[in-house]
Protein backbone atom coordinates (compact mmCIF):
# COMPACT_ATOMS: atom_id res chain seq x y z
CA UNK A 1 0.00 0.00 0.00
CA UNK A 2 2.88 2.34 0.79
CA UNK A 3 4.11 1.76 -2.75
CA UNK A 4 0.76 2.74 -4.22
CA UNK A 5 0.73 5.88 -2.12
CA UNK A 6 4.17 6.87 -3.39
CA UNK A 7 3.18 6.74 -7.04
CA UNK A 8 -0.40 7.89 -6.40
CA UNK A 9 -1.90 11.36 -6.54
CA UNK A 10 -2.16 12.03 -2.80
CA UNK A 11 -0.15 14.63 -0.93
CA UNK A 12 2.78 12.21 -0.51
CA UNK A 13 2.43 10.77 -4.01
CA UNK A 14 4.57 11.55 -7.05
CA UNK A 15 1.85 10.63 -9.58
CA UNK A 16 0.94 14.16 -10.61
CA UNK A 17 4.58 15.22 -10.97
CA UNK A 18 5.38 12.13 -13.04
CA UNK A 19 2.45 12.85 -15.37
CA UNK A 20 3.59 16.46 -15.65
CA UNK A 21 7.06 15.12 -16.50
CA UNK A 22 5.58 12.91 -19.20
CA UNK A 23 3.79 15.94 -20.68
CA UNK A 24 7.05 17.92 -20.60
CA UNK A 25 8.77 15.04 -22.40
CA UNK A 26 6.07 15.17 -25.08
CA UNK A 27 6.42 18.94 -25.35
CA UNK A 28 10.23 18.77 -25.70
CA UNK A 29 9.95 16.04 -28.33
CA UNK A 30 7.25 17.84 -30.32
CA UNK A 31 9.24 21.11 -30.30
CA UNK A 32 12.38 19.22 -31.27
CA UNK A 33 10.58 17.48 -34.12
CA UNK A 34 9.31 20.83 -35.43
CA UNK A 35 12.82 22.36 -35.27
CA UNK A 36 14.18 19.22 -36.90
CA UNK A 37 11.58 19.39 -39.68
CA UNK A 38 12.75 22.90 -40.66
CA UNK A 39 16.45 21.96 -40.45
CA UNK A 40 15.84 18.62 -42.14
CA UNK A 41 14.02 20.24 -45.07
CA UNK A 42 16.85 22.76 -45.55
CA UNK A 43 19.54 20.10 -45.34
CA UNK A 44 17.68 17.71 -47.64
CA UNK A 45 17.27 20.59 -50.10
CA UNK A 46 20.99 21.35 -49.87
CA UNK A 47 21.91 17.71 -50.46
CA UNK A 48 19.61 17.47 -53.50
CA UNK A 49 20.60 20.87 -54.93
CA UNK A 50 23.52 19.63 -57.03
CA UNK A 51 25.65 22.61 -55.97
CA UNK A 52 28.88 21.09 -54.64
CA UNK A 53 29.24 23.51 -51.74
CA UNK A 54 25.66 22.97 -50.53
CA UNK A 55 26.01 19.20 -50.95
CA UNK A 56 29.23 19.27 -48.89
CA UNK A 57 27.56 21.32 -46.14
CA UNK A 58 24.60 18.93 -46.10
CA UNK A 59 26.86 15.88 -45.91
CA UNK A 60 28.93 17.45 -43.13
CA UNK A 61 25.78 18.20 -41.13
CA UNK A 62 24.30 14.72 -41.39
CA UNK A 63 27.65 13.01 -40.75
CA UNK A 64 28.51 15.06 -37.67
CA UNK A 65 25.08 15.05 -36.02
CA UNK A 66 24.48 11.36 -36.66
CA UNK A 67 28.02 10.33 -35.75
CA UNK A 68 28.58 12.16 -32.46
CA UNK A 69 26.88 11.04 -29.21
CA UNK A 70 23.62 12.85 -28.45
CA UNK A 71 24.79 13.59 -24.92
CA UNK A 72 27.81 15.49 -26.24
CA UNK A 73 25.59 17.58 -28.53
CA UNK A 74 23.31 18.44 -25.60
CA UNK A 75 26.36 19.54 -23.59
CA UNK A 76 27.51 21.65 -26.56
CA UNK A 77 24.18 23.45 -26.92
CA UNK A 78 23.54 23.86 -23.20
CA UNK A 79 26.99 24.95 -22.04
CA UNK A 80 27.97 26.63 -25.32
CA UNK A 81 24.64 28.44 -25.52
CA UNK A 82 24.92 29.55 -21.92
CA UNK A 83 28.40 30.99 -22.40
CA UNK A 84 27.21 32.76 -25.57
CA UNK A 85 24.26 34.25 -23.67
CA UNK A 86 26.60 35.28 -20.84
CA UNK A 87 28.94 36.96 -23.34
CA UNK A 88 26.01 38.89 -24.82
CA UNK A 89 24.93 39.82 -21.28
CA UNK A 90 28.41 41.12 -20.46
CA UNK A 91 28.45 43.13 -23.70
CA UNK A 92 25.15 44.68 -22.68
CA UNK A 93 26.46 45.55 -19.25
CA UNK A 94 25.10 42.64 -17.18
CA UNK A 95 27.71 41.01 -14.96
CA UNK A 96 27.56 37.35 -14.02
CA UNK A 97 26.48 34.03 -15.44
CA UNK A 98 23.34 33.72 -17.56
CA UNK A 99 21.99 30.26 -18.24
CA UNK A 100 20.10 29.21 -21.34
CA UNK A 101 16.58 28.04 -20.43
CA UNK A 102 16.88 24.25 -20.22
CA UNK A 103 13.68 23.62 -22.21
CA UNK A 104 14.90 25.74 -25.14
CA UNK A 105 18.43 24.29 -25.02
CA UNK A 106 17.14 20.72 -24.81
CA UNK A 107 14.58 21.09 -27.57
CA UNK A 108 17.16 22.81 -29.79
CA UNK A 109 19.77 20.08 -29.19
CA UNK A 110 17.35 17.19 -29.81
CA UNK A 111 15.95 19.14 -32.76
CA UNK A 112 19.37 19.55 -34.36
CA UNK A 113 19.97 15.80 -34.01
CA UNK A 114 16.53 14.88 -35.36
CA UNK A 115 17.12 17.34 -38.23
CA UNK A 116 20.01 15.18 -39.41
CA UNK A 117 17.81 12.06 -39.41
CA UNK A 118 14.83 13.90 -40.94
CA UNK A 119 17.03 15.22 -43.75
CA UNK A 120 17.74 11.63 -44.78
CA UNK A 121 14.04 10.73 -44.49
CA UNK A 122 12.99 13.68 -46.68
CA UNK A 123 15.74 12.99 -49.19
CA UNK A 124 14.66 9.37 -49.51
CA UNK A 125 11.02 10.44 -49.85
CA UNK A 126 11.87 12.94 -52.59
CA UNK A 127 13.85 10.34 -54.50
CA UNK A 128 10.85 7.98 -54.26
CA UNK A 129 8.71 10.32 -56.37
CA UNK A 130 8.58 8.97 -59.88
CA UNK A 131 10.55 11.02 -62.41
CA UNK A 132 7.64 10.83 -64.83
CA UNK A 133 5.39 12.86 -62.54
CA UNK A 134 7.98 15.63 -62.22
CA UNK A 135 8.46 15.69 -65.98
CA UNK A 136 4.69 15.69 -66.57
CA UNK A 137 4.33 18.67 -64.23
CA UNK A 138 7.02 20.59 -66.11
CA UNK A 139 5.53 19.54 -69.43
CA UNK A 140 2.19 21.19 -68.73
CA UNK A 141 4.02 24.36 -67.76
CA UNK A 142 4.06 24.28 -63.95
CA UNK A 143 6.85 26.49 -62.66
CA UNK A 144 9.05 25.40 -59.77
CA UNK A 145 7.01 26.79 -56.89
CA UNK A 146 3.75 25.36 -58.12
CA UNK A 147 5.35 22.00 -58.88
CA UNK A 148 6.83 21.92 -55.38
CA UNK A 149 3.47 22.74 -53.77
CA UNK A 150 1.20 20.54 -55.87
CA UNK A 151 3.36 17.56 -56.83
CA UNK A 152 6.38 17.27 -54.55
CA UNK A 153 5.16 18.28 -51.08
CA UNK A 154 2.07 16.04 -50.84
CA UNK A 155 4.02 12.99 -51.97
CA UNK A 156 7.10 13.66 -49.86
CA UNK A 157 4.89 13.84 -46.78
CA UNK A 158 3.22 10.57 -47.65
CA UNK A 159 6.45 8.71 -48.30
CA UNK A 160 8.09 10.27 -45.25
CA UNK A 161 5.51 9.26 -42.62
CA UNK A 162 7.03 5.86 -41.70
CA UNK A 163 10.51 7.40 -41.47
CA UNK A 164 9.20 10.33 -39.44
CA UNK A 165 7.59 7.84 -37.06
CA UNK A 166 11.03 6.32 -36.47
CA UNK A 167 12.60 9.75 -35.95
CA UNK A 168 9.86 10.64 -33.45
CA UNK A 169 10.56 7.48 -31.44
CA UNK A 170 14.29 8.23 -31.56
CA UNK A 171 13.76 11.83 -30.41
CA UNK A 172 11.39 10.72 -27.64
CA UNK A 173 14.15 8.53 -26.25
CA UNK A 174 16.82 11.19 -26.85
CA UNK A 175 14.73 13.67 -24.88
CA UNK A 176 15.53 11.62 -21.76
CA UNK A 177 19.09 12.91 -22.08
CA UNK A 178 17.85 16.49 -21.71
CA UNK A 179 17.47 15.57 -18.02
CA UNK A 180 21.19 16.41 -17.62
CA UNK A 181 20.30 20.10 -18.03
CA UNK A 182 17.94 19.86 -15.05
CA UNK A 183 14.71 20.17 -17.04
CA UNK A 184 11.96 18.39 -15.09
CA UNK A 185 10.87 16.02 -17.83
CA UNK A 186 9.95 12.38 -17.20
CA UNK A 187 13.50 11.08 -16.75
CA UNK A 188 14.51 13.90 -14.40
CA UNK A 189 11.29 13.63 -12.37
CA UNK A 190 11.75 9.86 -11.91
CA UNK A 191 15.34 10.52 -10.85
CA UNK A 192 14.33 13.15 -8.29
CA UNK A 193 11.48 10.99 -6.98
CA UNK A 194 13.81 7.99 -6.74
CA UNK A 195 16.48 9.98 -4.95
CA UNK A 196 14.25 11.65 -2.39
CA UNK A 197 12.27 8.51 -1.46
CA UNK A 198 15.21 6.08 -1.86
CA UNK A 199 12.87 3.88 -3.94
CA UNK A 200 15.13 3.78 -7.01
CA UNK A 201 13.83 0.55 -8.47
CA UNK A 202 10.16 1.52 -8.12
CA UNK A 203 10.45 4.96 -9.71
CA UNK A 204 12.68 3.90 -12.59
CA UNK A 205 10.25 1.07 -13.36
CA UNK A 206 7.32 3.52 -13.26
CA UNK A 207 9.23 6.04 -15.39
CA UNK A 208 10.14 3.32 -17.87
CA UNK A 209 6.51 2.17 -18.02
CA UNK A 210 5.37 5.73 -18.78
CA UNK A 211 7.94 5.90 -21.61
CA UNK A 212 6.58 2.59 -22.95
CA UNK A 213 3.07 4.07 -22.92
CA UNK A 214 4.30 7.15 -24.79
CA UNK A 215 6.17 5.13 -27.43
CA UNK A 216 3.38 2.63 -28.04
CA UNK A 217 0.71 5.35 -28.22
CA UNK A 218 2.76 7.37 -30.71
CA UNK A 219 3.30 4.19 -32.71
CA UNK A 220 -0.49 3.95 -33.09
CA UNK A 221 -0.80 7.60 -34.08
CA UNK A 222 1.80 7.21 -36.82
CA UNK A 223 0.23 3.98 -38.09
CA UNK A 224 -3.10 5.80 -38.29
CA UNK A 225 -1.51 8.73 -40.10
CA UNK A 226 0.12 6.36 -42.56
CA UNK A 227 -3.20 4.66 -43.31
CA UNK A 228 -4.91 8.01 -43.74
CA UNK A 229 -2.19 9.41 -46.00
CA UNK A 230 -2.36 6.29 -48.16
CA UNK A 231 -6.14 6.10 -48.36
CA UNK A 232 -6.09 7.13 -52.02
CA UNK A 233 -3.54 4.47 -52.92
CA UNK A 234 -4.62 1.07 -54.21
CA UNK A 235 -4.43 -1.58 -51.51
CA UNK A 236 -1.65 -3.47 -53.29
CA UNK A 237 0.67 -0.46 -53.33
CA UNK A 238 0.19 0.23 -49.62
CA UNK A 239 2.46 -2.57 -48.59
CA UNK A 240 5.32 -1.02 -50.51
CA UNK A 241 4.82 2.58 -49.48
CA UNK B 1 43.02 29.14 -32.36
CA UNK B 2 44.72 28.08 -29.15
CA UNK B 3 46.74 25.10 -30.30
CA UNK B 4 48.41 24.20 -26.98
CA UNK B 5 44.96 23.99 -25.36
CA UNK B 6 43.58 21.94 -28.25
CA UNK B 7 46.44 19.45 -28.20
CA UNK B 8 46.28 19.18 -24.39
CA UNK B 9 42.54 18.50 -24.62
CA UNK B 10 43.05 15.96 -27.38
CA UNK B 11 45.65 14.07 -25.32
CA UNK B 12 43.37 14.02 -22.25
CA UNK B 13 40.45 12.76 -24.33
CA UNK B 14 42.53 10.15 -26.16
CA UNK B 15 43.45 8.63 -22.80
CA UNK B 16 39.73 7.87 -22.31
CA UNK B 17 39.34 6.14 -25.69
CA UNK B 18 40.33 2.65 -24.38
CA UNK B 19 37.46 2.87 -21.86
CA UNK B 20 34.98 3.79 -24.60
CA UNK B 21 36.22 0.93 -26.78
CA UNK B 22 36.04 -1.52 -23.87
CA UNK B 23 32.43 -0.53 -23.15
CA UNK B 24 31.62 -0.79 -26.84
CA UNK B 25 33.16 -4.18 -27.54
CA UNK B 26 31.92 -5.84 -24.35
CA UNK B 27 28.35 -4.66 -24.89
CA UNK B 28 28.35 -5.59 -28.59
CA UNK B 29 29.61 -9.08 -27.73
CA UNK B 30 27.18 -9.82 -24.88
CA UNK B 31 24.34 -8.06 -26.68
CA UNK B 32 24.94 -10.17 -29.77
CA UNK B 33 24.88 -13.44 -27.79
CA UNK B 34 21.69 -12.41 -26.01
CA UNK B 35 20.13 -11.32 -29.32
CA UNK B 36 20.77 -14.80 -30.78
CA UNK B 37 18.96 -16.34 -27.82
CA UNK B 38 16.01 -13.95 -28.22
CA UNK B 39 15.75 -14.59 -31.96
CA UNK B 40 15.80 -18.31 -31.32
CA UNK B 41 12.95 -17.89 -28.81
CA UNK B 42 11.06 -15.61 -31.19
CA UNK B 43 11.15 -17.81 -34.29
CA UNK B 44 11.36 -21.21 -32.59
CA UNK B 45 7.62 -21.85 -32.81
CA UNK B 46 6.91 -22.18 -29.08
CA UNK B 47 4.16 -19.59 -28.40
CA UNK B 48 5.22 -18.93 -24.78
CA UNK B 49 8.89 -18.35 -25.63
CA UNK B 50 7.86 -16.27 -28.63
CA UNK B 51 5.65 -14.04 -26.45
CA UNK B 52 8.49 -13.58 -23.94
CA UNK B 53 10.84 -12.56 -26.74
CA UNK B 54 8.25 -10.12 -28.12
CA UNK B 55 7.80 -8.60 -24.68
CA UNK B 56 11.56 -8.24 -24.25
CA UNK B 57 11.93 -6.43 -27.55
CA UNK B 58 8.95 -4.16 -26.76
CA UNK B 59 10.32 -3.14 -23.36
CA UNK B 60 13.93 -2.56 -24.32
CA UNK B 61 13.21 -0.79 -27.61
CA UNK B 62 10.38 1.29 -26.18
CA UNK B 63 12.13 2.94 -23.24
CA UNK B 64 15.22 5.15 -23.16
CA UNK B 65 18.58 3.52 -22.47
CA UNK B 66 19.29 6.04 -19.72
CA UNK B 67 16.38 4.88 -17.57
CA UNK B 68 17.42 1.24 -18.10
CA UNK B 69 20.96 2.11 -17.04
CA UNK B 70 19.78 3.92 -13.91
CA UNK B 71 17.49 0.99 -13.12
CA UNK B 72 20.48 -1.35 -13.18
CA UNK B 73 22.91 1.01 -11.44
CA UNK B 74 20.71 2.52 -8.70
CA UNK B 75 17.72 0.15 -8.71
CA UNK B 76 19.47 -3.18 -8.14
CA UNK B 77 21.56 -1.87 -5.25
CA UNK B 78 18.36 -1.16 -3.36
CA UNK B 79 17.71 -4.85 -2.71
CA UNK B 80 19.44 -6.50 0.22
CA UNK B 81 19.46 -9.92 -1.40
CA UNK B 82 21.50 -8.54 -4.29
CA UNK B 83 23.87 -6.60 -2.04
CA UNK B 84 24.57 -9.76 -0.03
CA UNK B 85 24.75 -12.15 -3.00
CA UNK B 86 27.86 -13.36 -4.80
CA UNK B 87 26.96 -11.01 -7.69
CA UNK B 88 27.50 -7.84 -5.66
CA UNK B 89 31.28 -7.54 -6.21
CA UNK B 90 30.45 -7.33 -9.95
CA UNK B 91 27.26 -5.28 -9.82
CA UNK B 92 28.93 -2.73 -7.56
CA UNK B 93 31.21 -1.75 -10.43
CA UNK B 94 29.86 1.08 -12.62
CA UNK B 95 31.59 -0.47 -15.65
CA UNK B 96 29.74 -3.77 -15.21
CA UNK B 97 26.41 -1.97 -14.77
CA UNK B 98 27.03 0.11 -17.90
CA UNK B 99 27.95 -2.93 -20.00
CA UNK B 100 25.00 -4.89 -18.63
CA UNK B 101 22.46 -2.21 -19.53
CA UNK B 102 24.07 -1.45 -22.91
CA UNK B 103 24.04 -5.17 -23.77
CA UNK B 104 20.44 -5.68 -22.61
CA UNK B 105 19.32 -2.71 -24.69
CA UNK B 106 21.20 -3.51 -27.89
CA UNK B 107 20.03 -7.13 -27.69
CA UNK B 108 16.44 -5.95 -28.24
CA UNK B 109 17.36 -3.97 -31.37
CA UNK B 110 19.79 -6.59 -32.67
CA UNK B 111 17.25 -9.38 -32.24
CA UNK B 112 14.82 -7.55 -34.55
CA UNK B 113 17.59 -6.96 -37.09
CA UNK B 114 18.57 -10.64 -37.08
CA UNK B 115 14.91 -11.65 -37.36
CA UNK B 116 14.60 -9.43 -40.43
CA UNK B 117 17.64 -11.20 -41.88
CA UNK B 118 16.04 -14.60 -41.27
CA UNK B 119 12.78 -13.51 -42.87
CA UNK B 120 14.66 -12.45 -45.98
CA UNK B 121 15.83 -16.03 -46.63
CA UNK B 122 13.97 -17.52 -49.56
CA UNK B 123 11.94 -20.57 -48.49
CA UNK B 124 13.24 -22.38 -51.56
CA UNK B 125 16.75 -22.48 -50.14
CA UNK B 126 15.46 -24.07 -46.96
CA UNK B 127 13.38 -26.53 -48.99
CA UNK B 128 16.40 -27.41 -51.12
CA UNK B 129 18.50 -28.02 -48.02
CA UNK B 130 15.79 -30.18 -46.47
CA UNK B 131 15.33 -32.14 -49.68
CA UNK B 132 18.94 -33.28 -49.60
CA UNK B 133 18.45 -34.34 -45.99
CA UNK B 134 19.86 -31.40 -44.02
CA UNK B 135 18.10 -30.69 -40.76
CA UNK B 136 18.57 -29.07 -37.39
CA UNK B 137 21.91 -27.56 -36.56
CA UNK B 138 23.49 -28.33 -39.93
CA UNK B 139 20.72 -26.41 -41.68
CA UNK B 140 21.27 -23.43 -39.38
CA UNK B 141 25.03 -23.52 -39.72
CA UNK B 142 25.28 -23.99 -43.46
CA UNK B 143 22.15 -22.26 -44.83
CA UNK B 144 20.23 -20.09 -42.35
CA UNK B 145 22.98 -18.35 -40.39
CA UNK B 146 25.24 -17.29 -43.29
CA UNK B 147 22.38 -15.98 -45.45
CA UNK B 148 20.60 -14.27 -42.57
CA UNK B 149 23.79 -12.63 -41.34
CA UNK B 150 24.55 -11.29 -44.81
CA UNK B 151 21.05 -9.85 -45.16
CA UNK B 152 21.21 -8.33 -41.66
CA UNK B 153 24.65 -6.77 -42.08
CA UNK B 154 23.68 -3.26 -43.38
CA UNK B 155 21.13 -2.72 -40.59
CA UNK B 156 23.50 -4.27 -38.07
CA UNK B 157 26.28 -1.82 -38.91
CA UNK B 158 23.86 1.06 -38.26
CA UNK B 159 23.03 -0.47 -34.89
CA UNK B 160 26.71 -0.85 -34.04
CA UNK B 161 27.32 2.85 -34.72
CA UNK B 162 24.30 3.75 -32.56
CA UNK B 163 25.82 1.56 -29.84
CA UNK B 164 29.15 3.39 -30.12
CA UNK B 165 27.28 6.64 -29.48
CA UNK B 166 25.31 5.09 -26.62
CA UNK B 167 28.49 4.33 -24.69
CA UNK B 168 28.48 8.07 -23.92
CA UNK B 169 25.67 7.47 -21.41
CA UNK B 170 28.03 5.42 -19.25
CA UNK B 171 29.52 8.73 -18.11
CA UNK B 172 26.26 9.38 -16.22
CA UNK B 173 26.89 6.30 -14.06
CA UNK B 174 30.46 7.50 -13.34
CA UNK B 175 32.41 5.55 -15.97
CA UNK B 176 35.11 7.91 -17.27
CA UNK B 177 34.91 7.46 -21.01
CA UNK B 178 35.37 10.11 -23.70
CA UNK B 179 32.11 12.05 -23.22
CA UNK B 180 32.44 12.01 -19.44
CA UNK B 181 35.98 13.38 -19.61
CA UNK B 182 34.85 15.96 -22.18
CA UNK B 183 32.03 17.09 -19.90
CA UNK B 184 34.46 17.46 -17.02
CA UNK B 185 36.80 19.54 -19.20
CA UNK B 186 33.90 21.73 -20.35
CA UNK B 187 32.76 22.45 -16.81
CA UNK B 188 36.35 23.18 -15.72
CA UNK B 189 37.33 25.45 -18.62
CA UNK B 190 34.03 26.66 -20.09
CA UNK B 191 35.61 26.32 -23.53
CA UNK B 192 32.73 24.29 -24.89
CA UNK B 193 33.45 24.55 -28.59
CA UNK B 194 37.09 23.43 -28.49
CA UNK B 195 36.44 20.45 -26.22
CA UNK B 196 33.38 19.48 -28.23
CA UNK B 197 35.38 19.61 -31.49
CA UNK B 198 38.10 17.32 -30.12
CA UNK B 199 35.60 14.79 -28.74
CA UNK B 200 33.52 14.93 -31.93
CA UNK B 201 36.58 14.24 -34.08
CA UNK B 202 37.43 11.19 -31.94
CA UNK B 203 33.90 9.77 -32.25
CA UNK B 204 33.71 10.50 -35.99
CA UNK B 205 37.03 8.74 -36.62
CA UNK B 206 36.04 5.69 -34.56
CA UNK B 207 32.65 5.48 -36.29
CA UNK B 208 34.29 5.89 -39.68
CA UNK B 209 36.64 3.00 -38.94
CA UNK B 210 33.72 0.84 -37.74
CA UNK B 211 31.70 1.58 -40.89
CA UNK B 212 34.68 0.86 -43.14
CA UNK B 213 35.26 -2.42 -41.33
CA UNK B 214 31.64 -3.42 -41.73
CA UNK B 215 31.66 -2.48 -45.42
CA UNK B 216 34.76 -4.62 -45.89
CA UNK B 217 33.05 -7.51 -44.12
CA UNK B 218 29.98 -7.10 -46.31
CA UNK B 219 32.17 -7.03 -49.40
CA UNK B 220 34.05 -10.17 -48.46
CA UNK B 221 30.84 -12.03 -47.55
CA UNK B 222 29.21 -11.33 -50.91
CA UNK B 223 31.99 -12.60 -53.11
CA UNK B 224 29.65 -14.95 -54.97
CA UNK B 225 27.40 -12.06 -55.95
CA UNK B 226 30.05 -10.01 -57.66
CA UNK B 227 30.68 -10.20 -61.35
CA UNK B 228 33.88 -11.99 -62.22
CA UNK B 229 36.47 -9.21 -62.40
CA UNK B 230 38.01 -8.49 -65.76
CA UNK B 231 41.60 -9.46 -66.16
CA UNK B 232 43.78 -6.48 -65.19
CA UNK B 233 45.20 -4.63 -68.12
CA UNK B 234 48.85 -5.20 -68.69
Amino acid sequence: MATLELIGFGSTGWGALLLLGALTTLAVTATALAIGAVLGTLIAGAKLSGNWLLVAIGNLYTTVFRGVPELLIIYLIYFGGSSAVTAIGVAMGYEGFLGLPSFAAGALAVGIISGAYQAEVFRGAYLAISKGELEAASAIGMHRGLRFRRIIMPQVWRFAIPGLGNVWQLSLKDSALVSVTGLAELMRTSQVAAGSTRQYFLFFIVGGALYLILTSLSDRVFNGAERRANRSMPAAAMGQA
Amino acid sequence: MDFPFLSQTMITLLKAVPMTLALFSASIFFGGVLALLIVWMRVGGNPVLSAIAKGYVFVFRGSPLLIQMFLVFYGLAQFGFIRYSFLWPFLREPFVCAVLSLALCTAGYTAEIFRGGIRAISPREIEAARSIGMSGFLLVRRILAPIAFRHALPAYSTEIVLMMKSTALASLVTVWEVTGVAQRLISQTYRTMEVFLCAAIIYLIVNFIILQGMALLEYSLSRHRRAIPLAPKA
